[in-house]
């Protein structure tokens, strides 16, 4: 049992208790600390694969954007150290019951099948990403790259007219619908 | 670092996947609903990277996905937040059992 | 001579007057419907006299016989090879003999109507009810299909039921059409069977064929309908009962009469064609119809002679004691009809043994007129007075002469005195049942007494009697109702010269009538007894009537509430039917039946409640049955999809 042994089933253990405690947890803010625990335990995971380029965006994307938004929304919606709704124990068991039939059949086909292991070593730097990635011929992600910029262009619009207030004459309809 | 077999990984970020699930049917905040989500996303994130490391190592593609990947969660999130914050404006709450619209 | 020319107009042309009255009369021909009904009715009568003439004059007769005509047929519905229902006409003795009689009594009630029902808000429908009564009776008498006159006898059925339920905003006129028509339809129900009976073994339903294959001895039909039996009787025998159970219930004849006193309700000139001359006589022509097959088997016939001879003196019995004039009428109908049946079911075939047939045609033709008569001259008799009950009338003679005259003539004809018509016929009747059975002859001639007794007791109490003060000032009536009254008086006096049985007999060849003086002497006899004893306690005001009934204590009170009989139906249909028959069944239809129904429906409903429920609008659910459905097509996919 060599150290990078130990230390990929520690990150892994890390990574999977995290992530239950973030879901079963029942202070909304205490959730999203767990849950940028467990990002933070993957980006570990990334660093011990060795692609440290993904492990960077993973942490600046994801831990320095998406979960601090969380946490702003957080904010903005409700009182952060109220206590949340459990939900029913019929629910509960329902749902825990089915995942974990679903897991084990999963993982059930996962074990049976045979991953033929590729032979050579894997090699990446920076700037082989940056080529492909702007690359027009065969293997090349210009295509996409293009795309993922529209749809961002359009993420922020849409998220700008979603939530945008109406104006104050109307504003008088939009009174409780429950 | 080899001498993991790869449904170690598997099994991680399959476990990874379904505590995902179990939060998404689970929780009855919606914020709470997109903690899941994200939690989901990241396992398959995962797989990407396990799989083009030990499967294909002479292809750079999984890394691809999982950039990609991480850049569309982002806007997601986004449009996700801002739906939520319209919600809570129409109905004071973020509880998604009171936006039973869709009712018969 | 080509019939079929003009033979289905005759019943076409009441029936036409039906169409147009019923459908046009409340809103056009209000004024004008009696003249029309009458006028087509004239053309109708018309045309049957003209066909009795053709057929008994000039050339009907083949050889020595009269010979069954067929004047059209066609093929209505066929079931195989041999049973088919066809709508045919057919022509012999007693279907013209009838044709004649229905249409020129209905042709005198049209005529009556006129006066009787002016100023009747429903006028015309009256008369379309007419019409189609016509119509169905006619068809009645010329069918030549034992289907065809099963429809026409529904039919006249569902016409009586019109007439009689006329005033239906009378409960008592409600309640008497609906029970002849249950009466009826109960004893058409052994009609029924009777006729797929006959059917079935005689391989056919034409009455001519029929005829033919069960009367001779060698054909396999024959053989096949005396061999099969149940419960020991043969098939043959059980369908000519059943047959004329139907025929008995039409005919009100004990025990299915109960029906006919009731029918009274109805207006008066109605109770004269229906339950006079033409409906009630249906059993008779049906008896007279399948005589040949009657012939044969000799139980049926005894049967036949049986109920005749007990619904005669049973009638005449009760109606000694009733005191509404038109039910005494309806119980001297039942009486004279038992005459009719008795005198057929004592008859042999051929020549001089079919004496009975001839007679019980011939009284069938008589008793049409006076019977219709004496209605009539009641109906007159109701709409001066506004009165059924005896105790009202009395004295009448000086108010009206010529009813008086006509009446007076009817009950003469009814109590067989000579010359009038019913001496004749009566006379033939009383000679054939002397000649087969003495007891029958015995109780016949005991209850002609008795008829005479009791009409002239009708005759003294309204006519003669005290004298009653009389406020209303309209005369005896139009024209309309005096002169149908005189044609029938006259007829009632003629009508018994007719040589009948040179025309109507059973093999249909001519049959001498012997008239024997001595031998009428007893009938004459009795029906004179019964007119002086009538005389002495009606003529004049007296206490004799109530003391004579009070002297026959139980008896007449027995007599006087019909024998009980009609509370012994309403027993066994209230108590026994509808509590151990109707109820179970009403409850098993309205919690087992109707249970299932509402069972299946709300197990529906809340099956599609639960799944209603599936839609929740609660985003997780749909969250959990999307990815149950996955985790399903999968194991599926995987797994169990070979």
């Amino acid at each position: 049992m060599t150290a990078s042994q130990i230390i990929f089933y520690i990150l892994a253990a890390f990574i999977l208790g995290t992530a239950i405690l973030s879901v079963t947890t029942t202070k909304i803010f205490r959730s999203a600390i767990w849950l940028l625990f467990s990002l933070i335990g993957i980006a570990g995971l990334y660093f011990w694969l060795e692609v440290e380029f993904i492990a960077a965006v993973q942490i600046v994307v994801y831990v320095g954007g998406i979960v601090v938004l969380i946490i702003f929304s957080i904010f903005l919606t409700q009182q952060s150290g109220k206590e949340m709704l459990r939900p029913s124990m019929m629910r509960a068991i329902t749902s825990a019951l089915a995942v974990l039939f679903g897991f084990a059949f999963t993982y059930f086909l996962i074990y049976k099948n045979d991953f033929k292991a590729g032979d050579k070593s894997f090699d990446w730097s920076v700037s082989k990403i940056g080529n492909q990635m702007l690359a027009t011929g065969e293997n090349g992600y210009a295509l996409p790259f293009e795309v993922v910029s529209i749809l961002l262009l359009a993420a922020m619009v849409g998220c700008i007219v979603i939530a945008i207030k109406t104006p104050v004459a109307e504003k008088q309809d939009t009174i409780d619908i429950k | 670092m080899t001498d993991i077999p790869i449904s170690h990984f598997l099994f991680v970020s399959t476990a990874l996947f379904f505590i995902g699930m179990y939060g998404l049917f689970t929780r009855r905040n919606m914020i709470t609903m997109l903690m899941s989500i994200e939690l989901i996303l990241n396992s398959v994130n995962i797989n990407f990277v396990v799989f083009n490391k030990y499967l294909y190592p002479d292809k750079l593609d999984g890394i691809f996905f999982t950039i990609f990947i991480i850049t569309i969660a982002a806007a997601e999130a986004a449009v996700a937040i801002a739906i939520i914050i319209n919600l809570y404006r129409s109905h004071r709450s973020i509880d998604v059992e009171t936006a039973e619209e869709m009712k018969y | 001579m080509n019939y079929a020319s003009y033979i289905a107009l005759i019943p076409l042309l009441p029936l036409a007057g039906f169409l147009l009255l019923g459908i046009f009369g409340r809103r056009y021909l209000k004024n004008s419907s009696g003249i029309i009904g009458t006028g087509l009715l004239l053309v109708s009568a018309v045309l049957s006299l003209y066909t009795a003439y053709n057929y008994f004059f000039v050339d009907g007769k083949v050889g020595d016989s009269y010979q069954t005509i067929t004047a059209f047929k066609f093929t209505w519905l066929s079931f195989s090879e041999n049973i088919s229902i066809d709508m045919g006409i057919i022509l012999d003795p007693i279907s013209v003999m009838m044709l004649v009689v229905v249409t020129f009594v209905s042709l005198m009630v049209h005529v009556f109507s006129l006066g009787y029902m002016k100023g009747e808000e429903r006028f015309p429908t009256y008369y379309a009810f007419l019409g189609l009564f016509t119509f169905s009776m006619l068809g009645l008498v010329v069918s030549s299909n034992l289907f065809q006159i099963y429809m026409f006898w529904e039919l006249v059925g569902v016409s009586s039921y019109l007439l009689i339920g006329y005033y239906y905003d009378k409960p008592a006129a409600v309640t008497a059409s609906k029970k002849a028509f249950i009466v009826t339809r109960f004893a058409d129900l052994g009609f029924l069977v009777g006729i797929l009976i006959l059917a079935f073994y005689g391989e056919t339903l034409d009455f001519k064929t029929l005829i033919e294959n069960l009367t001779s001895q060698q054909s396999s039909q024959f053989l096949a309908i005396t061999t099969a039996s149940f419960v020991g009787i043969s098939a043959l025998t059980w369908g000519l009962t059943l047959v004329f159970i139907g025929g008995a219930g039409k005919s009100a004849m004990f025990p299915l009469h109960i029906w006919l006193p009731d029918a009274m309700e109805g207006p008066t000139p109605v109770s004269a064609l229906i339950h006079a001359a033409t409906m009630v006589v249906a059993g008779v022509y049906l008896v007279a119809r399948l005589f040949p097959l009657f012939i044969i088997t000799p139980v049926s016939l005894s049967i036949v002679t049986v109920v005749g001879v007990v619904s005669a003196f049973l009638a005449a019995i009760i109606a000694c004691t009733q005191t509404d004039i038109k039910r005494v009428l309806a119980y001297s109908t039942m009486s004279q009809i038992g005459y009719m049946m008795f005198a057929l079911g004592v008859s042999g075939y051929n020549g001089e043994n079919g004496l009975g047939y001839t007679a019980s045609m011939f009284h069938l033709f008589t008793h049409a007129f006076f019977k219709s008569l004496l209605f009539l001259g009641a109906g007159v008799v109701i709409h001066f007075i506004h009165s059924n009950e005896m105790k009202d009338m009395g004295g009448l003679r000086k108010y009206l002469p010529i009813t008086n005259l006509s009446f007076l003539v009817a009950c003469l004809a009814i109590a067989g005195i000579p010359p009038f018509a019913g001496f004749f016929s009566k006379e033939e009747i009383l000679l054939a049942a002397y000649n087969s059975n003495k007891i029958v002859y015995g109780v016949a001639l005991f209850t002609s007494g008795l008829t005479a007794f009791y009409m002239f007791r009708l005759y003294f109490s309204i006519f003669w009697n005290k004298q009653t003060e009389v406020h209303n000032h309209h005369g005896e009536g139009p024209f309309s109702m005096k002169l149908p009254l005189v044609i029938l008086a006259i007829l009632s006096v003629l009508a018994g010269f007719i040589p009948f049985g040179e025309y109507v007999s059973s093999d249909k060849t001519a049959l001498q009538s012997h008239f024997d003086p001595m031998f009428s002497i007893a009938p004459v006899a009795f029906g004179v007894i019964g007119i002086l004893l009538a005389m002495w306690m009606y003529k004049k005001e007296s206490l004799k009537a109530e003391k004579i009934s009070q002297s026959f204590g139980g008896l007449y009170k027995a007599a006087y509430k019909k024998f009980y009989i009609d509370e012994i139906y309403l027993f066994i249909t209230q108590k026994i039917i509808f509590n151990l028959i109707g109820r179970p069944a009403a409850w098993i239809d309205k919690n087992i039946v109707d249970g299932l129904m509402n069972g299946v429906a709300n197990t529906t409903a809340s099956v599609s409640g639960f799944i209603k429920g599936i839609q929740s609008g609660k985003v997780q659910s749909y969250a959990i049955y999307f990815f149950g459905g996955i985790v399903a097509l999968a194991v599926v996919f995987l797994y169990l999809w070979k």
